[in-house]
């Protein structure tokens, strides 16, 4: 038997517009339960939604950005269900002719390229909050529910891609890429484990070529956590198949803890949306010239940026991908590489001590102490020999602590080392001026002197001067 | 265009209603008559009528991006039956 895993995801992004999507609440992450709430977002009878410009043109940039169409006449629709995430009984979403469709987006897993089609981008309203008082803290088994609606309305963009996915590999990675494109186009912090960044798999086994039975898989909070439930998921249906079982169609909850995947009863199941226009709504014609200025408008993005970091500065595939993973990131490098060094030292030292300390001090590269001069000054100061590239990280790292330039610092602590020739020439002949009985003794062959005179080539040079460099010359103007 | 029973208890099924055998009875002729109105209305020719989902001739009607003060969650949960810390409460689900 021959196995293909296919998996297709579908992704929820909540963007970071100021208010809701169709109320003036504010669409701000968490508080106290139920205080951005009003009669539109809690479903009051005759309330009226009204589209929040912002997110329609935020999807309108993600869909672009993602290579899909614009639809030219889109309209929302009302997503009917009982579960009481939404007071209204249903939840504001779009259907059959969603803003966006037919897009890709490729990623690059090193030893070969995957396009992957992008089947739609569209615009719908989030759900309240449901913290189920009892013992397990799941459904199952609670006492009661608590409602939340704070996060009820705020815009969230559903990407929903192809099943073109055939590993768990190729799935995290299309998560990563899409993740830093998201961000670079700003209209999302895309935390997943604040929920802004969401996403639902399904999965299947496909066996010599036929197609296997779909399983969707929920709950994966984490890159980590997807790539985990995919490849358990993934062997859970080949041994099932294997073993002459079936592959039940369902949807499985994903216990991060546990490591498993089991079936998950919920308001997904078995039901019948009836999906129709919603009333209150008019429908979506964005023009040419918005798309256009959004097109126009559109930074380049990670993908791209990338092949480029590839192709100009000459760095590997997993730097260029460490480097672009965050838009500031990417700009740092570009302006510390432009400030005439190595490109690729100055990659390596971005990517490498610097991201550590950033990292140790939960600190963004926006607030770097380090600037890029400075960076870039460091990369000099080893390439010119003045340091060597183990006090070279001594040296990043009292940057970083202290906000100094590295020059300043290399100077303060002296551990600049005085190599060049004519600049010790200069200071060995000052030395054997003001002590001419010093050199007679080591003109006689007295070891002695050699010592004295070193130690005054230090005292001036407050220990800077490289010593092998100058014992040389001394020996060889007094020998 | 006459609807099965089993259709009307899966429409009563998802829309929460409880109906005795002479309601469903009733529904079933009522849905089947709405349904009827609607094949009429379908065998109208269209040809070149572009479909239609909304009655008023208005497109892209926005709010700008403001925030505007909300209800407290005491006003919020103030017509419901059950309540508790400002969140509604809400018996077990399932
Ligand atoms: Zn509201």
């Amino acid at each position: 038997m021959e196995f293909e895993t296919v998996i297709g995801l579908e992704i929820h992004v909540e963007l970071s517009t100021d208010s809701k999507m169709f109320c003036s609440c504010s669409a701000g992450f968490g508080g106290e339960p139920n205080t951005k709430t009003c009669p539109v977002c809690l479903g009051h009878p005759g309330s009226l939604p009204v589209p929040n410009r912002r997110a329609v043109n935020d999807t309108i940039l993600l869909a672009l950005a993602l290579n899909c169409d614009i639809t030219g006449c889109s309209i929302f629709h009302r997503k009917n269900y009982f579960y009481p995430d939404m007071p209204k009984n249903f939840q504001i979403s779009q259907y059959d002719i969603p803003i966006s469709s037919g897009g890709t987006l490729e990623i690059d897993m090193g030893e070969y390229t995957r396009t992957v089609g992008i089947t739609r981008v569209h615009l719908e309203e989030d759900t309240g909050k449901s913290v189920h008082v009892g013992e397990s803290g799941r459904i199952h088994g609670a006492e009661y529910s608590l409602e939340d609606f704070n996060r009820a309305g705020i815009p969230l963009a559903e990407i929903v891609s192809e099943p073109d996915l055939r590993t768990p590999d190729e799935a995290r990675k299309f998560m990563q890429l899409l993740h830093s494109t998201i961000r670079y186009l700003e209209i999302s912090d895309c935390k997943m484990e604040e929920g802004s960044l969401r996403c639902d798999a399904n999965i299947s086994v496909a066996v010599d070529g036929s197609m296997g039975t779909k399983v969707e898989i929920k709950n994966m909070n984490s890159f980590r956590a997807m790539h985990r439930a995919l490849t358990y998921e993934e062997q859970r249906q080949r041994r099932t198949i294997r073993d002459g079982g079936e592959v039940v169609q369902e949807t499985r909850h994903w216990d991060d803890a546990r490591g498993t995947t089991s079936p998950l009863r919920s308001k997904e199941e078995a039901f019948d949306y009836r999906y129709f226009p919603e009333p209150d709504l008019v429908p979506l014609e964005p023009d040419e010239a918005w798309v256009r200025e959004l097109r126009e408008g559109l930074p380049e993005l990670p993908g791209d940026r990338v092949r480029r970091f590839v192709s100009e500065y000459g760095l590997s595939r997993e730097i260029a991908e460490t480097l672009t993973g965050e838009r500031a990131l990417a700009d740092y490098f570009e302006d510390a590489a432009g400030k005439g060094q190595d490109p690729v030292a100055v990659a390596k030292w971005i990517a490498g001590d610097l991201g550590a300390l950033l990292n140790d001090a939960a600190v963004t590269i926006q607030s770097c102490p380090v600037g890029t001069g400075g960076l870039s000054e460091l990369v000099e100061l080893i390439d010119g020999g003045v340091i060597s590239g183990k006090m070279a990280k001594d040296v990043l790292k009292e940057a970083f602590e202290t906000g100094n330039s590295p020059r300043l610092i290399v100077e303060e602590k002296g551990l600049t080392q005085i190599a060049d020739e004519s600049e010790l020439d200069t200071l060995v002949d000052e030395v054997i001026e003001e002590n001419p009985g010093a050199a007679d003794d080591m003109r006689d062959g007295k070891e002695q002197a050699l010592k004295f005179l070193m130690g005054q080539v230090m005292k001036k040079t407050r220990g800077k001067a490289n010593p092998k460099a100058a014992s040389d010359i001394i020996r060889k103007r007094l020998t | 265009m006459a609807i099965s029973m089993e259709e009307v208890e899966h429409v009563a099924k998802l829309a929460r209603l409880a109906l005795s055998g002479e309601e469903k009875e009733a529904m079933r002729c009522q849905l089947s008559d709405v349904l009827e109105h609607a094949h009429r209305v379908s065998e109208v020719d269209t040809e070149g009528v572009l479909p239609t989902s909304h009655v008023v001739p208005l497109v892209n009607v926005f709010r700008e991006d403001v925030v505007r003060p909300s209800i407290t969650p005491f006003e919020a949960t103030g017509n419901a039956s059950w309540a508790e810390e400002g969140a509604f409460r809400v018996p077990r689900i399932l």
